[in-house]
């Protein structure tokens, strides 16, 4: 299967998908996308209200498009893998993720993996209700993430002790404060390894302090085999946590290799792209 | 529990690894279900399983609603049994000399009728708004959607069974007598609660797509409210008139519902069939319906 690998005509593909100094060995694969594509069928023009939609059936006017958010993705990643995901908005990361997650299925092609289902880091809050208690929470968000109540009993005094929220555990979420739900959402999220763990860091709002916890955090993952997909804008980030990286553009792998080479590659087009824009802008 | 996912782990898809990892399939560890987007079950079958497999969840939200809604309001669990019987109340103030001849205990006669279709159109309701408003969190985690539309019915199962005990305050205030046909009771609930679903999960669909669907839907409610005899005896239609009637799903539910407790009688066996019948194919039409489209409606909201 290894000359399939279509890094084709408008991808430069650079390096080998390992780290530097590694040998060409069978570490274990825990995710695969085989030549994925996803594209979604959208009326080409927002219908969101049926009225609207009626009508236009009914004089006929409903035209659909195919908008192409993927095209013949190839990926493999292996275990304890740190993957940055960088590109610009639009470009498919999410879209990415999204199939990761098994929130979407590739409309063609093949995602294979092994944990499922996958872990997210959510953004703060989601998921929680805050007219619930912490307790309440924990189990709801857990229930949400897939675990089971009974493990989740086995686990409840670990996920308090980690989130330093045993005294107030009982007390409604609205009482808490931004940190302390982020801290309850944080430990729920990662009191099971998850074997792969989905990190957009769009949603990673908070405080520099909780941005390095999180790096950190994602750092003792990758120490214990916890492989992670990371989607940042944030070019250093990627450069100093991840262990490969990959640009999507307009839904294809542009490249794909070490953090620094991928993330110089990108990072030189965009210059260029913006110096290219402002002057068409100029001459306008 | 039987998980299906670790099941498949035997014949996970050998064709396009082998030649990478040859010892793959013997380095998965214990607890490291595979996901592989290839392999595709028939939808329905799918979805049952995936929602048999967040049970708790369903449990979970399920208290969630009921928890909500309760520390929130002031009277507690009070206001589920209280607001329906406002209404009793009100009919009862204005009907009942006009429905006197043909139904006596007019209060019990409406309350029961109203008690069930408050459990249909709140329930069906929130299986539609449950979905949209999860809308934001299903498109980052995967979770069965039909979870929602389930532990929406849940729910209402819940505050179904609250506003029974002041039905039951009502029959004895007003020299009902509470008599063993009231054992048939499980069956028209489960009945409703299964066409409630089918319902629920069709809306649903429809709501992914278009969100204006909600506010379509409570004119519907509405328009079915007035169809059905909740609030009026059937007699009052004239005979060559009550064909249409008939033909309103609603009708069989809230007759098997009521004989037992109003009448003090099971219900007539042809509305137990109907309802049997209907409840069962809108449930079956509406779980394959939604579980056809459940994959991509991440993509949708």
């Amino acid at each position: 299967m290894r000359e399939a690998v279509p890094y084709a005509q408008e991808t430069s593909f650079i390096g080998a998908p390992y780290l530097p100094g590694e040998t060409e060995r069978a570490r274990d694969i825990v995710l695969r996308l085989e030549r994925v594509s996803l594209r979604y069928r959208l009326p080409n023009e927002r219908l969101s209200s049926f009225k609207e939609y009626a009508i236009r059936r009914l004089q006929g006017r409903v035209r659909w498009v195919d908008v192409s958010a993927l095209r013949d993705i190839e990926l493999t990643v292996r275990r304890g893998d740190v993957l940055g995901i960088i590109g610009r908005n639009g470009s498919g990361k999410s879209s990415l993720l999204r199939l990761v997650a098994g929130v979407l299925r590739p409309t063609s092609g093949r995602v294979w993996l092994k944990g499922w289902p996958v872990s997210p880091l959510l953004e703060i809050g989601a998921g929680f209700h805050t007219d619930l208690t912490g307790r309440e929470n924990v189990y709801l968000n857990a229930t949400l993430l897939g675990h089971p109540k009974k493990v989740i009993d086995k686990r409840f005094n670990e996920i308090v002790r980690f989130a330093e929220l045993a005294e107030v555990i009982d007390a409604p979420l609205r009482t808490y404060s931004t940190g302390m739900m982020m801290r309850l959402g944080f430990a729920v999220a990662t009191a099971w390894d998850p074997t792969i763990l989905l990190v957009d860091e769009v949603l990673a709002v908070g405080d520099e302090a909780f941005q390095v916890k999180c790096g950190a955090r994602i750092n003792s993952f990758r120490e214990r085999g916890v492989t992670v997909l990371l989607v940042s804008h944030d070019l250093s980030l990627v450069r100093t946590l991840c262990s490969r990286a990959i640009w999507l553009d307009a839904g294809s792998i542009r490249a794909a290799g070490s953090p620094d080479e991928v993330a110089d590659l990108y990072h030189t087009a965009v210059t260029a792209g913006a110096v290219a824009d402002s002057l068409d802008a100029g001459t306008r | 529990m039987v998980d299906p996912l670790a099941i498949s782990l035997t014949h996970v898809g050998p064709s396009a690894l082998v030649g990478e990892a040859g010892g793959l399939n013997a380095q998965l560890s214990a607890g490291e279900n595979v996901y592989d987007s290839a392999r595709r079950e028939l939808p329905l079958r799918h979805e049952f399983l995936e929602a048999l497999r967040y049970r708790d969840l369903v449990l979970q939200l399920v208290a969630r609603d009921v928890r909500t809604r309760y520390k929130r309001s002031v009277l507690g669990v009070g206001w589920t049994m209280l607001s329906p019987l406002l209404m009793m109340v009100v009919l009862s103030v204005v009907f009942s000399h006009l429905f006197r001849g043909d139904t006596p205990h007019y209060p019990v006669y409406v309350l029961s009728a109203l008690l069930l279709w408050n459990f249909f159109a709140q329930s069906t309701t929130s299986a539609m708004t449950n979905l949209v408003w999860g809308g934001p969190l299903l498109t980052r985690i995967y979770v069965p959607k039909a979870v929602f539309a389930i532990s929406a019915i849940g729910t209402g199962l819940v505050n179904l069974a609250f506003a029974l005990v002041p039905l039951a305050a009502i029959m004895i205030a007003t020299g009902v007598p509470l008599s063993p046909s009231l054992l048939w009771l499980p069956v028209p609930v489960v009945l409703t609660a299964g066409f409630a679903l089918g319902v629920g999960l069709l809306i649903s669909t429809l709501a992914v797509s278009f969100r204006d669907i909600i506010e379509v839907y409570q004119l519907i409610l509405t328009a079915l409210y007035f169809l059905t005899p909740v609030m009026y005896p059937v007699s009052v239609i004239p005979v060559q008139d009550r064909w249409w009637m008939q033909l309103n799903p609603g009708y069989y539910f809230i007759e098997a519902f009521r004989e037992p407790i109003w009448a003090g009688r099971g219900p007539a066996p042809e509305t137990i069939a109907a309802a049997t019948v209907i409840s069962l194919v809108t449930l079956a039409v509406g779980w394959i319906v939604f579980s056809g489209r459940a994959d991509n409606m991440a993509a949708r909201i």
